[in-house]
């Protein structure tokens, strides 16, 4: 009884102060979405200096974001999957999986230009298996993913018979290296981040303009709510580690465009944590149900742009580790002193 | 009679400017069993929770154990005064053994190791006292509700308690364990302790019992010596306060208002679980609010869990508006037109980080959809809107999170998701639990609008003048059944002395 006397006077306190509130909660959404925009600013900033103005040319902005499209794909799909407060470590191997098996098909004679579907397809495959572990049998998403980190990377091994297949000849592999002139000789874009940004674009849609959107957020926020409230719960976690695989496997196809080859034992390695990496920088709550995907954009892009700037600015192969390690904690500590301010209690 | 063990005097208990427990005295002599009685929320909890050490009471109270003043600081406190309690949830550790359990945070080691044989030694013989039939090294996974609480006794007598405080021993015992724990309590009496009896069960305090007081609204309203126990004396002493004037009940419950709106539209039939429910029928009608009240543990929410799906049935099954239907999960039942109010918006309820526009639209969201699954968000915000209107729920916008609302406006926001579906069924638990005042009648305002435009609502609640207050007719549960139907009648309202005995069973004591 004494809780129940002291939560109805906690709760009458602040309906006075709504507005005040509401102010609040308004700065905190404002801070929560810019989030790590001013960082991503101040390290190209940094680097530009400190690299004798290396940083902002148009080549090496090429190449950041080039070298961010894959780990975009593969953190907006993390995105979903941590939204509903689980997590996907598989998404290296799936990725690694999902090459073999497309460089596999491009060498078929007739079903080569097929080499594409059949990555995604694969990826999302081995996404769907995950999901309906953990929605139907109730298994722990870390323990499941990472059964199929291990797995998943095996079968990856098997399907080249532990060799790398080359494709020098594979269709459509402009997607890897080529461009998407947009003003000619001014401007273009590389295929791999336009693949990116419409990944990112087609998420945003989906988090936010449909009810299936809806329906991760609030598995996420609150699991038990969602299940009473009449929500799929299963449907919606076989969703997000489809998806999350889905994008794996794209990931796999822009991977193999770009190298014409695959193999199954260093393709991937440790691209899980670049991915989650991306998202929890970008603001997404590890338990669930906050989170945007513009955020996880800004969380690859620092990914990228802090290789690249570092490499730049000649610091050592070592100490890049060392700092990217830091770069992950200090990601965490800020999401535990951010839910400190949410409404989460 | 022999000193007193335990005597407290002007004990009271504030939070913040709410009294708990208001200048109670109670004392307890050794090998007495003493009953401690009152309704969900007077003030039980807590006057335990300052025995044990948990809360600290207000100064200028008094607390004297075997006539010394003591000064209760914490668990150990509590347990250096030689108090032990057993908590409705036993409080032991399923994955380690009996003895460690009994010896948990008293461990003996020897050397920096566990001396796990000593302990088991020592815990024979109170285990063989108790007429225990497991062994010390017995894990506790394995033990049954009623050999578990036999482990909880033992730890008592082990750190040599004086005083036991047992909160509802009998909630999770089946009879035959119950029988066996009444032959240990007196057995234990004889030894000379102290027992004090928190019970809802008047049979229980009738076999027991040498001395019964009863709690009201944080105070210590009588306490009666054996010969003076009788059940309409406690009933009267529990529930003894006037009905206040704010719940609103304009609806018309007549038969001619039923027969308007035609018939039965919720019929359950049968329904029971493997545990806490056992065969429980109830119809509601349209435009009828209908009361399902009982104590805390009887199975209300239990009920209503099979009824909307959240739970799996072991027989019976649900009518609505004469058809049976079937209802496997909260979603069939959202679309066959029951929607449920949980009682805990926070845990099973709301999304706290999302905003009152996506609370109110969750359930809908599919039926609004165009194209299959692309939000229509004029229309939702729209909803919410006139959502916000309706209810009167006070917040800057319909955008804000739910979690920043004070409690009457979150459980508007969340009554507002469920009248959204246009349900045919309401069933509200414990629809103003940490709502304020103000609210509150708000919300049986809101209830009252609805029964008039033809809904059948259902109201679980453990507030009995609510009850009394806002029903045309209140079904009671115990134990998992349905006791007992008390209707209004022209002349005279809602009996609650009716409602408490058969929430009891002190109708079946009576009658002996």
């Amino acid at each position: 009884m004494p809780d129940e006397v002291v939560s109805a006077k906690a709760a009458a306190a602040p309906g006075l102060a709504t507005a005040q509130e509401s102010r609040r909660q308004r700065t905190r959404l404002v801070i929560r979405s810019v989030g790590m925009l001013p960082v991503l600013a101040l390290l190209c900033v940094g680097f530009h200096l400190f690299s004798d103005g290396r940083f902002f040319t148009a080549q090496n902005l090429g190449i950041v974001v080039q070298q961010s499209a894959v780990n975009t794909v593969l953190a907006a799909g993390m995105t979903f999957v941590i939204l509903t407060g689980g997590i996907d470590l598989s998404v290296g191997s799936i990725l690694a999986a999902s090459a073999m098996a497309g460089l596999i098909v491009s060498k078929f004679p007739d079903l080569g230009a097929l080499w594409l579907p059949a990555a995604v397809f694969t990826g999302a495959v081995f996404g769907i298996l995950n999901g309906g572990l953990i929605a139907l049998l109730r298994l722990p998403p870390f323990i499941v993913t990472l059964g199929s980190l291990t797995a998943v990377r095996g079968v990856a091994r098997l399907l080249g018979a532990d060799t790398t297949v080359f494709n020098p000849s594979m269709p459509y592999a402009f997607i890897g290296n080529g461009s998407l002139t947009l003003i000619p000789g001014v401007l273009s874009m590389p295929w791999l981040w336009v693949i990116a940004l419409l990944v990112i674009l087609a998420s945003w849609l989906l988090l936010r303009r449909t009810v299936l959107g809806v329906h991760i957020y609030a598995v996420g926020g609150n699991e038990s709510a969602a299940r009473l409230a009449g929500i799929k719960v299963w449907a919606v976690l076989i969703f997000v580690y489809g998806a999350s695989g889905l994008l794996a496997g794209l990931g796999g196809a822009m991977q193999a465009a770009r190298l014409y080859a695959a193999n199954g034992l260093q393709l991937g390695q440790s691209y899980e944590l670049d991915a989650i990496t991306a998202v929890i920088l970008g603001g997404t709550s590890f338990v669930g149900g906050i989170g945007s995907i513009w955020g996880t954009l800004v969380g690859a892009l620092i990914i990228a742009v802090l290789s690249n700037g570092l490499i730049l600015t000649g610091v050592s192969d070592v100490w890049q580790y060392v700092i990217k390690g830091l770069v992950i904690i200090g990601a965490v500590a800020l999401d535990r002193y951010r839910l400190q301010g949410s409404a989460r209690t | 009679m022999s000193a007193p063990i335990l005597e407290m005097r002007r004990v009271s208990k504030s939070f913040f400017s709410i009294k708990a427990l208001r200048d109670v005295d109670l004392t307890v002599y050794p090998g007495e069993i003493h009953a401690l009685m009152g309704e969900n929320g007077a003030g039980k909890s807590t006057l335990m929770k300052i025995l044990s050490g948990a809360y600290r009471p207000d100064p200028g109270g008094e607390i004297r154990i075997e006539g010394k003043p003591v000064n209760i600081n914490g668990p150990e406190g509590g347990r250096a005064a030689g108090i032990a309690i057993i908590y409705q949830e036993l409080s032991l550790a399923p994955n380690l053994s009996v003895a460690q359990n009994i010896y948990l945070g008293r461990e003996v080691s020897r050397f920096g190791m566990l001396a796990r044989e000593a302990m088991e030694t020592r815990v024979g013989p109170i285990l063989a006292r108790l007429g225990a039939d497991f062994t010390p090294s017995t894990l506790v996974a394995g033990l049954s509700m009623g050999q578990r609480q036999l482990v909880e006794i033992a730890r008592a007598l082990h750190a040599r308690s004086k005083i036991l405080i047992m909160d509802e021993p009998t909630t999770a015992l089946s009879a035959g364990e119950s029988e066996r724990l009444f032959v240990l309590i007196r057995q234990l009496r004889a030894e000379g302790l102290a027992i004090i009896y928190i019970s809802h069960r008047m049979d229980e305090v009738y076999a027991l019992g040498d001395r019964v007081t009863v709690l009201r609204d944080g105070t210590l309203v009588g306490s009666l010596d054996k010969p003076e126990i009788r059940a309409d004396t406690i009933v009267r002493l529990m529930v003894g306060r006037d009905v206040s004037s704010f719940y609103k009940k304009d609806h018309d419950p007549t038969d001619d208002a039923k027969v308007r709106h035609g018939g039965p539209v919720l019929a359950a039939v049968d329904i029971a679980d493997s545990r806490r429910v056992k065969g429980c029928s109830l119809t509601v009608h349209a435009g009828e609010v209908v009361g399902l009240a009982g104590l805390v543990g009887a199975g209300r929410t239990e009920l209503a869990h099979l009824i909307i799906g959240a739970a799996p049935k072991t027989s019976g099954h649900v009518e609505l508006e004469g058809r049976r239907v079937e209802i496997r999960n909260p979603g069939q039942a959202l679309e066959a037109g029951i929607a449920y109010l949980t009682e805990d918006r926070k845990a099973l309820g709301l999304f706290l980080d999302m905003s009152c526009l996506d609370n109110i639209n969750l359930a809908v969201l599919g039926r609004d959809a165009r194209l299959g699954g692309i939000l229509d968000r004029d229309k939702a915000r729209d909803r919410a809107k006139k959502a916000f209107a309706a209810l009167g729920i006070r917040a800057a916008d319909v955008g804000v999170a739910a979690g920043g609302l004070s409690g009457g406006n979150q459980q508007k926001v969340l009554l507002s998701r469920l009248l959204a579906t246009t349900p045919k069924v309401l069933i509200l638990d414990e629809p103003t639990r940490g709502v304020d005042v103000g609210a509150k009648s708000e919300i049986y305002s809101i209830i009252d609008n609805l029964a008039k435009s033809g809904t059948a609502v259902l109201v679980i609640s453990s507030d009995l003048p609510e009850i009394i207050g806002i029903c045309d007719r209140v079904i009671v549960m115990r134990a998992g059944q349905i006791a007992g139907e008390v209707k209004r009648t022209a002349t005279a309202p809602l009996g609650q002395e009716e409602i408490m005995a058969l929430a009891t069973g002190m109708e079946q004591i009576d009658a002996r």
